[in-house]
C-alpha cells in the first residue's frame, strides 16, 4: 500500500454507497411462523415454508410489513402504494428454494435520507431503496483450513435462519465526501444503527449478524465529473470495519489506476486481521437473476391511513436525542463528540437511567471500560458487563464501600464472568477498609519503612505524603480510602 | 351389488342409512384396483392398510351415533401432485422418488376431514407437464375405454381410476386444462375450479399462477359434491379466495338452463378439430338449446394466442419452481461420491432425476426469463393473458357461459405424439383460456366420436366465482343426453371388458 | 432462428441440468421450433396493456406475528440424503453466497 487516503483524494474523488441487511425483531419468520429466537438447536425452527419443501407456500407477516414502511419513514422514503415481491433465482445450498423472495423493481420505501454529522458538516445520504427479503440458512464449511469455504470437504446447513424478515437498506452513491469518504461510511452507519434501534425494530447487532454492510467503493480521476468501476465489498462486520474497508479500497484502487490499469468490477473480502480487501469472485458477466413477480403472493396495498398511523408512532429522531441529551448533561460539544465517536451514548444513557450520574456514567465508559475494549479489540458495546452493573459499581464507590481502584478491580472480575458487582465485591472481600484501627497500623507500618519521606512531609515537603499512601495501598493491596489515609499521615507526621 | 357401480352420491346415502359400512366400500375398491390396475396403471401407490383403517374408523363414529359429512365414507384417489403425510408423494417424477412428506397438503386434511377414504396416489405426468400421463417417470396409465390409448393428463391417473370404476372420485390439478383434457377423453366429468377457489398449500407447484385443484366424479352431482368439500379459503395459500364456495351442488341439483344465455366461442373451431367431435359438440348446442337455453357466437380474438402465451408463462414459472430439487434436503441426489462438489451432484440429479418434457421446459422458462429476452417473451405473454382476460370480460358481458370442445380431438395412441412435443401442446388449445384468466371451466361427456368410438367432452367455461354456473348447464347436458343415450355414457367402455 | 444449441447448453448450465450430448442433439431442435411458435405473442399489439401477474386481483393478504408449532429436527431432517450434527450434509460448495 503506497497511497496515503488524503494524497489520494488530491488525485481522486470516490463515490461510496452502503447496502445494509437488517433483520427484523419480529417473533416469527418472514413468510412463516417458525420462531426467529438466536442460537437454537440446528434445524429446531423449521416447517415446510422455510424449509422449501414442495408444495409449501409462502405467508406474508404484517408485522415486517409495519417495521419497514416505519424505517422507510424514518428515513423520509415514500412509501408504496402498491408493489409485489420478486423471485430472485439463484443455486446456492442455503437457500431452500433456490430462488430468494425479495424485492425487484418495486421496492416498498424508496427516494428518502439520512443526514448525519461528519467533523461539523452535515452530510445527506440519500437512501435509493427499503425494502424486504427473507434471510438463507447458514452453513458451516467443514475439512478446510480456516472453516471458511475456500478447502473445506463438505458443508453442514442449519435453516433456522432461513426465512427471517431482512430489510435492505441501499443509499444512492455518495460523492464529493473526498477525504472523509471512510469516515462518512461508518458515521452513516452508526447513524442508521442508532436509528434503527430507536425504532425498535431489530436488535442492530453487527457482532451477531442481525445487522450487516456491503460497502461499494469506487474512484474517478479529480474533476472529471465521471464514475468510476466498484467493488462491493462484503464480510465488513463491525462500525470499524466498514471505515477501514472504505480506506483499504480506496487505497488499493488507487494504486490501480496509478499503475494505468483498470479496477475490476468484482466482490471482494474485507479481512479484519489485516484491514485488506482480497478478491472474492469475479463478476465476469453479472448475475442473472431473471427476477418475476412473485406469483404465490398478492400484490402489497399500504392504505394512506395505515401508513400514517404508523408514522404517528415514529419515535424522536437520534439528532434530536443527542441534542437533548447534551443539554441535560451540560455538556460541552467536545465531551459530546467524545461519547458519539467512542459509540458509547446509549451505554452512557442506560447506565443514567440505572442510577448513576452523567459524569460517573461517562467516567467509567470512556475510561477504564474504553481501555479494556481496546484491549480486547473489541467494541464497548461487545464488552460483558451491562449499564445497571457498571451503575451499581458507580453507586458503590460513591457511598464508600469501593475506590477508584478497587471499582477497576470490579469491573475486571465482572467482565471475566465472576457475577455481579455485589457478588464480586462479597466475594473477595474487596471492600474499602474503614477500619481506622487496621488503617492506622498501616500507616505506621509505611511511616517505619520510609524515614526519608516522613522526614520530608515533617520539613513541609507534602508532595512526600503521596509515597507514604503508595505504600499503604499496596500493603492493603488497594483496600484503603487514600482520602482517608493521607488524612492519617497528616495526624500522625503532625 | 357391486358398490363399485355406485355413485359418490348413491354410496352417501347408502352409508349414512348403515346399509353398506365404509370397510365393504373401501374394500370393494381396492379389489377393483388389484383386479384392474395391472391393465390400467391409474395408482402409483395404494395405501390400503391405511384406507381400511380410515373406513373403520368412520364406521365406528356412525355406530356410535355422530352426525358425519356426506363423503364420509366415500373413496377417492388423490393425484400424486398433492402431498400427503407419511406417504409416498412423487409427482410422477424419479426425482422425488420414495419420498415421504412431513405435513399434509390442504386437499388432502379436507378430504380427511371430510372423512373420505383415501385409497391412493395416481399417476400423473412429471411435475404436472403433459397432456398423456406419458411424461411419467413410472410408466403410462392406460385409457380404460381402449388401453392402448392415452387417458390424457397431467391427471391421467386419476381420471382413468375414476373411469375404470376404481374410485367414484378422484382430485386432479389444472395448470393448462390437466383436468378436463383427462376428463373428456376419459369419458367422465371433471372441472378446473376458480383460480384461487381451492388451495394450492402442498400442491406440488408447477405454474404458480395457473395450478387448480379440482374434481373427478363419473356424475355431475358427484364433482360438485367432492368440489365443495375440497374448495374453500385457506389462509396457508396466499393467493386464496377469501369468499363463499359458490352453490356447485345446489346447482347441480337445480340442473335448469331455461332462459341461460350460452356463448359458443368462434376460435376454439375450425383446424386442427377431429370432425367425430366437431359433430358431437354440434349436437351439445342443439340439446341446450332444445333445453331453453338462447344460444349464440362469440368471439373471443386473442384466444389463439393462448397456447404461445402458456408456454411462455407455465415453463418460466416452473423453471423457478423446479429449482428446490436439488438434491440437497431431500429426493434423489446422484453423485455425491466425496469427489464432485454441491453444483456437480446437483446437475447430475436433475440430468437424472427430470424427464425429457420437464428439461424442456425449465430451459424454455430460463430462457423467457433471461435478461435481455424477459420484454418480449414474459412480459409479452403477460400482456397477452391481460388481452385474454378482457375477451372473457366482454363475453360474460353478453352471455352467462361460454361453451366449446374440450379438447380438439378424442384420446390418441401411446406414443403417437410422444416426441412431437408441438403435437402434445395442441391438446390444450381448448383449455388454457380458462386458466390464464382464472376462471372456472368443467368438461362433461357429450357422447361418442363417430370415427373411433371415443368419449368427447363438452367444455363449459364462467366467469371466476360462478363456479355454479358450470353445474347447472353440465348437470342439465348430462341429464338430457343421459335421457336420449338411455345409459350412461361409460357402460360403453370396453377397454376393461365388463 | 430463435436459439443455437450453444445457447441450450448454456441455459442448460444456468438451470444445473448436466444435459448428455445426445439430448442436447435432439433438445435444441425441438427448442428451437418452440420457440417460434411462443414467439407469435410478439404479433400482438400490446402498447400500453399492462400485464397480468395475478388474475384474481387480491391485495394485502397477511399473517399475525405468532409463533405456531413447527417440525421437530427429526422430521425436518428424515428424509435428507446425509445428515451429519443435526443439519443437512451437503457436498463441498464452490462458490461463495451472495
Amino acid at each position: 500500500m503506497t497511497s496515503m487516503t488524503s494524497a489520494v483524494t488530491e488525485r481522486y474523488d470516490p463515490v461510496i454507497g452502503l447496502e445494509t441487511h437488517v433483520e427484523l425483531g419480529t417473533r416469527t419468520k418472514m413468510f412463516c411462523a417458525c420462531t426467529t429466537v438466536f442460537g437454537g438447536e440446528p434445524n429446531s425452527q423449521v416447517c415446510p415454508v422455510c424449509l422449501g419443501l414442495p408444495g409449501s407456500l409462502p405467508v406474508v407477516n404484517k408485522l415486517a410489513i409495519e417495521y419497514t414502511i416505519k424505517i422507510g419513514l424514518a428515513l423520509n422514503c415514500s412509501i408504496a402504494s402498491w408493489c409485489r415481491f420478486a423471485r430472485k433465482n439463484y443455486f446456492y445450498p442455503d437457500m431452500p428454494k433456490n430462488f430468494q423472495i425479495s424485492q425487484y423493481d418495486e421496492p416498498l420505501c424508496s427516494d428518502g435520507y439520512l443526514d448525519v454529522q461528519v467533523e461539523g458538516r452535515t452530510v445527506r445520504v440519500g437512501i435509493e431503496r427499503v425494502h424486504l427479503e427473507e434471510d438463507t440458512g447458514k452453513s458451516l464449511h467443514v475439512g478446510g483450513a480456516t472453516g471458511r469455504i475456500h478447502g473445506a470437504d463438505y458443508s453442514l446447513v442449519d435453516y433456522n435462519r432461513a426465512g427471517i424478515p431482512l430489510v435492505e437498506i441501499v443509499t444512492k452513491p455518495v460523492e464529493g465526501t473526498g477525504a472523509l469518504a471512510p469516515v462518512v461510511a461508518r458515521v452513516y452507519v452508526t447513524e442508521l444503527r442508532d436509528l434503527l434501534r430507536s425504532l425498535d425494530v431489530s436488535d442492530v447487532r453487527m457482532e451477531e449478524g442481525s445487522m450487516r454492510c456491503d460497502v461499494n467503493t469506487s474512484l474517478s480521476p479529480a474533476g472529471s465529473g465521471s464514475w468510476g468501476t466498484r467493488t462491493e465489498t462484503k464480510n465488513v462486520n463491525s462500525l470499524r470495519s466498514v471505515e477501514r474497508a472504505v480506506r483499504s479500497e480506496m487505497d488499493r484502487q488507487a494504486d490501480v489506476l496509478d499503475a494505468g490499469q483498470l479496477v475490476t468490477l468484482e466482490t471482494r473480502h474485507f479481512h479484519e486481521d489485516s484491514g485488506t480487501t482480497t478478491s472474492g469472485r469475479s463478476k465476469e458477466e453479472a448475475q442473472d437473476y431473471r427476477y418475476f413477480p412473485e406469483p404465490d403472493l398478492v400484490p402489497l396495498a399500504p392504505p394512506a391511513d395505515w401508513v400514517e398511523q404508523i408514522r404517528a408512532t415514529l419515535p424522536e429522531a437520534p439528532a434530536a436525542r443527542r441534542a437533548r441529551l447534551q443539554a441535560d448533561w451540560a455538556l460541552s460539544d467536545l465531551d459530546m463528540a467524545a461519547l458519539t465517536n467512542a459509540d458509547a451514548l446509549h451505554l452512557v444513557e442506560a447506565t443514567v437511567t440505572a442510577g448513576a450520574s452523567p459524569a460517573d456514567a461517562r467516567k467509567w465508559w470512556l475510561g477504564e471500560l474504553a481501555r479494556r475494549a481496546n484491549e480486547a479489540g473489541t467494541e464497548l458495546a461487545a464488552l460483558k458487563i451491562t449499564p445497571e452493573q457498571v451503575a451499581r459499581v458507580a453507586a458503590l464507590v460513591s457511598d464508600g464501600t469501593l475506590n477508584d481502584s478497587l471499582a477497576r478491580q470490579v469491573f475486571e472480575a465482572v467482565l471475566a464472568g465472576q457475577g455481579d458487582p455485589d457478588q464480586v465485591v462479597a466475594a473477595r472481600g474487596l471492600a474499602v477498609v474503614s477500619d481506622d484501627g487496621a488503617l492506622t497500623a498501616a500507616v505506621d507500618q509505611a511511616m517505619t519503612a520510609n524515614p526519608d519521606a516522613v522526614a520530608s512531609i515533617a520539613a513541609g515537603r507534602t508532595g512526600a505524603i503521596g509515597v507514604l499512601v503508595g505504600a499503604v495501598m499496596k500493603a492493603t493491596r488497594g483496600k484503603a480510602d487514600p482520602a482517608r489515609v493521607r488524612s492519617l499521615i497528616e495526624e500522625r507526621v503532625g | 351389488m357391486d358398490l363399485t357401480r355406485s355413485t359418490a352420491a348413491e354410496l352417501s346415502d347408502l352409508l349414512k342409512a348403515k346399509q353398506v359400512s365404509a370397510r365393504e366400500v373401501a374394500q370393494a375398491h381396492l379389489d377393483r384396483i388389484a383386479a384392474v390396475d395391472g391393465e390400467v396403471h391409474a395408482f402409483l401407490h395404494v395405501a390400503a392398510d391405511a384406507a381400511l383403517a380410515q373406513a373403520a374408523g368412520i364406521d365406528a363414529r356412525r355406530a356410535a351415533g355422530e352426525e358425519l359429512p356426506a363423503l364420509a365414507g366415500v373413496p377417492v384417489a388423490v393425484k400424486d401432485v398433492f402431498v400427503t403425510e407419511g406417504m409416498p408423494t412423487t409427482c410422477g417424477s424419479r426425482i422425488l422418488d420414495g419420498w415421504r412428506p412431513p405435513y399434509d397438503s390442504t386437499i388432502v386434511t379436507r378430504l380427511k376431514a371430510n372423512g373420505a377414504t383415501i385409497l391412493g396416489k395416481t399417476n400423473m405426468d412429471e411435475f404436472a407437464m403433459g397432456s398423456s400421463t406419458e411424461n411419467s417417470a413410472y410408466g403410462p396409465t392406460h385409457n380404460p375405454w381402449d388401453l392402448t390409448k392415452i387417458p390424457g393428463g397431467s391427471s391421467g391417473g386419476s381420471a382413468a381410476a375414476v373411469a375404470a370404476y376404481q374410485a367414484p372420485l378422484a382430485t386432479g390439478s389444472d395448470t393448462g386444462g390437466s383436468i378436463r383434457q383427462p376428463a373428456a377423453v376419459c369419458g367422465i366429468v371433471g372441472t378446473k375450479p376458480t383460480y384461487g377457489g381451492s388451495s394450492r398449500y402442498g400442491v406440488i407447484a408447477f405454474a404458480s399462477s395457473l395450478d387448480t385443484p379440482g374434481p373427478f366424479g363419473r356424475t355431475v352431482l358427484d364433482t360438485a359434491l367432492l368440489h365443495e368439500a375440497m374448495s374453500g379459503h385457506d389462509p396457508m395459500d396466499s393467493t386464496s379466495i377469501d369468499a363463499p364456495v359458490p352453490p356447485v351442488v345446489a346447482a347441480a341439483r337445480a340442473a335448469d338452463v331455461s332462459g341461460m344465455r350460452i356463448g359458443v366461442v368462434t376460435e376454439l373451431s375450425g383446424d386442427g378439430y377431429q370432425p367425430g367431435v366437431l359433430s358431437k359438440f354440434a349436437e351439445a348446442v342443439e340439446l341446450l338449446e332444445h333445453l331453453g337455453a338462447k344460444v349464440s357466437e362469440v368471439s373471443c380474438p386473442h384466444f389463439k394466442y393462448a397456447l404461445p402465451a402458456y408456454y411462455l408463462i407455465a415453463p418460466s414459472e416452473c423453471s423457478s419452481n423446479l429449482a428446490r430439487f436439488d438434491a440437497m434436503r431431500y429426493g434423489l441426489r446422484a453423485g455425491d461420491d466425496g469427489r464432485l462438489d454441491a453444483e456437480q451432484v446437483m446437475s447430475l440429479t436433475r440430468e437424472q432425476g427430470f424427464g425429457a418434457e420437464v428439461k424442456r421446459r425449465i430451459i424454455l422458462g430460463t430462457y423467457a426469463l433471461s435478461s435481455g429476452y424477459y420484454d418480449a417473451y414474459y412480459g409479452k405473454a403477460q400482456q397477452v393473458r391481460t388481452l385474454i382476460i378482457r375477451d372473457f370480460d366482454a363475453a360474460f358481458g353478453q352471455v352467462d357461459v361460454l361453451i366449446s370442445p374440450a379438447t380438439p380431438t378424442t384420446a390418441f395412441g401411446i406414443g403417437e405424439r410422444a416426441d412431437d412435443p408441438m403435437a402434445m401442446y395442441l391438446a390444450d388449445l381448448c383449455t388454457i383460456p380458462s386458466d390464464l384468466a382464472g376462471n372456472a371451466a368443467i368438461s362433461v361427456p357429450c357422447g361418442l366420436a363417430e370415427e373411433d368410438g371415443l368419449p368427447v367432452g363438452l367444455q363449459v367455461m364462467a366467469p371466476a366465482m360462478a363456479d355454479d354456473r358450470l353445474y347447472r348447464v353440465a348437470a342439465a347436458a348430462e341429464a338430457g343426453f343421459t335421457a336420449r343415450w338411455g345409459q350412461p355414457l361409460l357402460n360403453h367402455a370396453k377397454g376393461l371388458g365388463a | 432462428m430463435p436459439i443455437t444449441r450453444d445457447e441450450v447448453a448454456h441455459l442448460a448450465r444456468l438451470s444445473r441440468i448436466a444435459l448428455t450430448d445426445q439430448e442436447l442433439d435432439h433438445l435444441a431442435p425441438q427448442l428451437d421450433q418452440i420457440i417460434s411458435a411462443v414467439a407469435q405473442v410478439q404479433e400482438v399489439a400490446a402498447e400500453g396493456i399492462p400485464p397480468t401477474s395475478h388474475a384474481t386481483g387480491v391485495t394485502n393478504v397477511y399473517r399475525s406475528d405468532e409463533p405456531a408449532p413447527c417440525l421437530t429436527p427429526a422430521q425436518a431432517l428424515d428424509q435428507a440424503p446425509a445428515v451429519d450434527l443435526q443439519r443437512f450434509r451437503v457436498p463441498r460448495i464452490l462458490g461463495t453466497e451472495e
